[in-house]
């Protein structure tokens, strides 16, 4: 369980939001909603741990994440603006990097079958600097299918995806959701998840 | 296998591959390190008993110069492209990760120069025994270059005019690692023993590798934020 | 009787308390300056050896030993700032850090003064003169790292670490300058100071009493033109009478 309590952020000399508090609870999926510049990313970039809140505190289990360090680095899983993928290593070899770095043992064959579910097939040993935004962004997204983490923090999941990709990151979040996972989320494009009560919070 | 060895393994793998996938980088850094070198005849003539009392410090000088170079693009990469984000999120020790950079980036930028050390050394008419105690002092120095100057490297990321800073930051902190290493190149050929030198260079060497991984992590936290 | 010294740790109360301080700091400074230099440059003797030249000690000795400390200052107000995340520690250190850069200069400018008549050459590679050349350079990377990040918090984090790597550094470089330097056989710079005259030893106590008096003033007066500017936002500057009017 995820529990923000009164937490500030502020950039430079610019208050983004402060006494924000909040508690997101296995199988709940959030939504943080705000105009461009009201602090969507510096708040998802400050439940990541990079940035140091002025105010409040961010608990795990009832354990402030700060003491935690890496233990709670392996229970999330952040997805920002950027990919993280060289352009210079095929869509394989940067999934199984990137799942090494997050500490999942990952086969081969494993790693091929999530870039195929992800619409890469025949894509997957092509090195990514030959790939489109779309798919480079697919195999980002790939890193959900392979990653055993509780939570999910995603910036803007669905910026330069089509309808069919758009229509799977939906289909994952809801069987992640199922099997008690927790999502936490922006985005400017519409996302449902079946069967899911989406909750909101609003940064203005 | 211990998983920290695994992960040390991974990261120096995967910047060797990136690397010689793009082996200009790696070429670049190598000619400025040569063309340096040569033009120091040029400025100051070519009498040889003089560029032999010269070349331990034009080689060393060069080749922290060459390093300053290639700093810039130790985390720069990583973090353009957000797969710095994800190394600080890894559940896994981030110093040990950093360490794993720091080897890749001396083995892609160091370790070329020692190996192309004794050509140079010919050239300025170095005799043999000096060649080798100046390859064996950059073997041991150029890997402290690359360790302190990853410090600054995390400092200076992804400010404007980052790599004139990185320089302006880093090279008082290598000082002692130029006096040592040109001081047993001299040593030698004075007839002295070189082991006080080299030992001192050693010890250097375990204090950075036992200290900058850590501190270098500190500063890409910082630098993150 | 307790002090409540965190009280005095956030910039609202610093500020005028610095403000008050600093006219008393200034005016014994001045005050020693006047009577240091004229103990040294007229009661005290001429050396037995130096003449008159050596003089510039009066000013030397206390800006190099000061610059030194100034070092340690800011990097020990730089560390409490990243540990314990003190807003004004980080500002004392940025404003500590000129003040050194200064003093260094000075050191070595007097140096330079020095070693003319002494050697007939503006620079020796000697080995104190060498290590207060790089401690120089070490002001001014933490100073140039300050300036050149935009977001004053990672700034002064960034500068912190910085100052914490220099200091460890220090040692090192001073004790392989000096190695370096007796290897070879460089000049060195010595003080005739065997029979140190009464006069001069007052002059020389006085001038880094002096120097130690202008180095917190100063600062002082630096780290409240900083708080004002890091503030600037903030209810309690717009109250102030010198912001209002």
């Amino acid at each position: 369980m995820l529990e923000i309590s009164n937490l500030a952020c502020s950039r430079g000399d610019h208050r983004l939001f402060s006494g924000l508090s909040f508690a997101l609870h296995p199988g709940q999926i959030m939504q943080i909603q705000g105009a461009n510049g009201s602090g969507k990313t510096s708040l998802l970039r400050t439940l990541c741990g990079f940035i140091i809140p002025d105010e409040g505190t961010i608990s795990w289990c009832g354990e402030n994440v700060r003491d935690m360090g890496e233990e709670y680095f392996a229970r999330m899983m952040y997805l920002g603006h950027l990919n993280a993928i060289k352009d210079e290593l095929s869509a394989l070899e940067n999934l199984l990097i990137s799942a090494a770095l997050s500490g999942v043992e990952l086969k081969e064959a494993d790693a091929i079958l999530a870039l195929r579910r992800m619409g890469l097939k025949g894509r997957e040993r092509l090195p990514a600097k030959v790939l489109s935004q779309g798919q480079q962004r697919r195999v980002a997204l790939a890193r959900l299918l392979v990653s055993n983490a509780k939570l999910w923090i995603l910036d803007e999941p669905l910026a330069a995806l089509d309808v069919k990709a758009v229509a799977l990151i939906q289909e994952l979040i809801a069987e992640h959701l199922t099997q008690q996972g927790m999502v936490i989320f922006t985005t400017h494009q519409p996302l449902d998840v079946a069967g899911m009560e989406m909750r909101s919070l609003s940064l203005s | 296998m211990n998983k920290l060895t695994q992960l040390l393994i991974l990261i120096v793998r995967r910047d060797l591959v990136l690397a010689m996938r793009r082996r200009a980088d790696v070429l670049t850094t190598l000619i400025f390190f040569v063309m340096v070198v040569s033009l120091f005849p040029l400025g100051v003539g070519p009498e040889m008993d003089m560029l032999r009392k010269m070349a331990p410090g034009v080689l060393w000088v060069a080749a922290l110069l060459a390093s300053m170079l290639s700093l810039g693009r130790l985390f720069s990469a990583d973090y353009l492209d957000g797969t710095l984000e994800q190394m600080l999120l890894a559940p896994q020790s981030l110093s040990v990760l950093v360490l794993g950079k720091m080897i890749s980036h001396w083995m892609v930028s160091g370790l070329p120069l020692v190996l192309m050390t004794p050509v140079l050394g010919l050239q300025f008419d170095m005799s043999v025994q000096a060649i080798g105690v100046l390859m064996l002092s950059l073997l041991l120095g150029t890997p402290i270059l690359s360790m302190v100057g990853a410090i600054g490297a995390a400092l200076t990321l992804g400010l404007r005019g980052g790599g004139v800073l990185l320089s302006l930051l880093v090279l008082p902190l290598c000082i002692p690692v130029l006096i040592f290493g040109t001081g047993a190149v001299q040593a030698v050929s004075g007839g002295l023993s070189v082991s006080s030198h080299l030992s001192l260079l050693g010890a250097l060497l375990v204090l950075a590798l036992a200290f900058t991984p850590w501190v270098t992590a500190q500063a890409l936290r910082i630098s993150m934020e | 009787m307790a002090i409540n010294w965190f009280k005095y740790s956030a910039p609202t109360t610093f500020y005028p308390l610095a403000g008050k301080l600093i006219p008393w700091f200034a005016v014994s400074a001045a005050i020693l300056f006047a009577a240091g230099l004229y103990i040294g440059f007229v009661v005290a003797p001429a050396d037995a050896t130096q003449g008159e030249f050596y003089r510039i000690i009066f000013i030397h000795v206390p800006a190099s030993i000061i610059s030194m400390f100034l070092y340690l200052v800011m990097a020990g107000y730089a560390a409490l700032g990243l540990i314990f995340n003190t807003r004004l520690s980080s500002m004392m250190a940025s404003a500590v850090a000129p003040t050194g850069a200064l003093f260094a200069f000075i050191s070595l400018w007097t140096g330079a003064l020095w070693g003319k008549p002494m050697w007939g050459a503006w620079w020796v590679w000697d080995a104190r003169m060498t290590s207060e050349l790089i401690l120089l350079f070490l002001y001014l990377g933490f100073i140039a790292l300050h300036a050149s990040i935009e977001d004053p918090r990672r700034a002064d984090r960034a500068a912190a670490l910085l100052a914490i790597v220099g200091s460890v550094n220090v040692p090192i470089i001073y004790f392989s300058v000096k190695w370096w330097n007796t290897l070879h056989q460089g000049s060195t710079i010595k003080y005739s100071g065997t029979s140190m005259h009464i006069a001069m030893q007052q002059a020389m106590f006085i001038m880094m009493a002096a120097c130690w008096l202008y180095a917190i003033a100063i600062t002082l007066m630096r780290v409240r033109s900083i708080i004002l500017e890091r503030e600037r936002n903030s209810k309690w500057v717009a109250q102030l009478i010198e912001v209002k009017s």
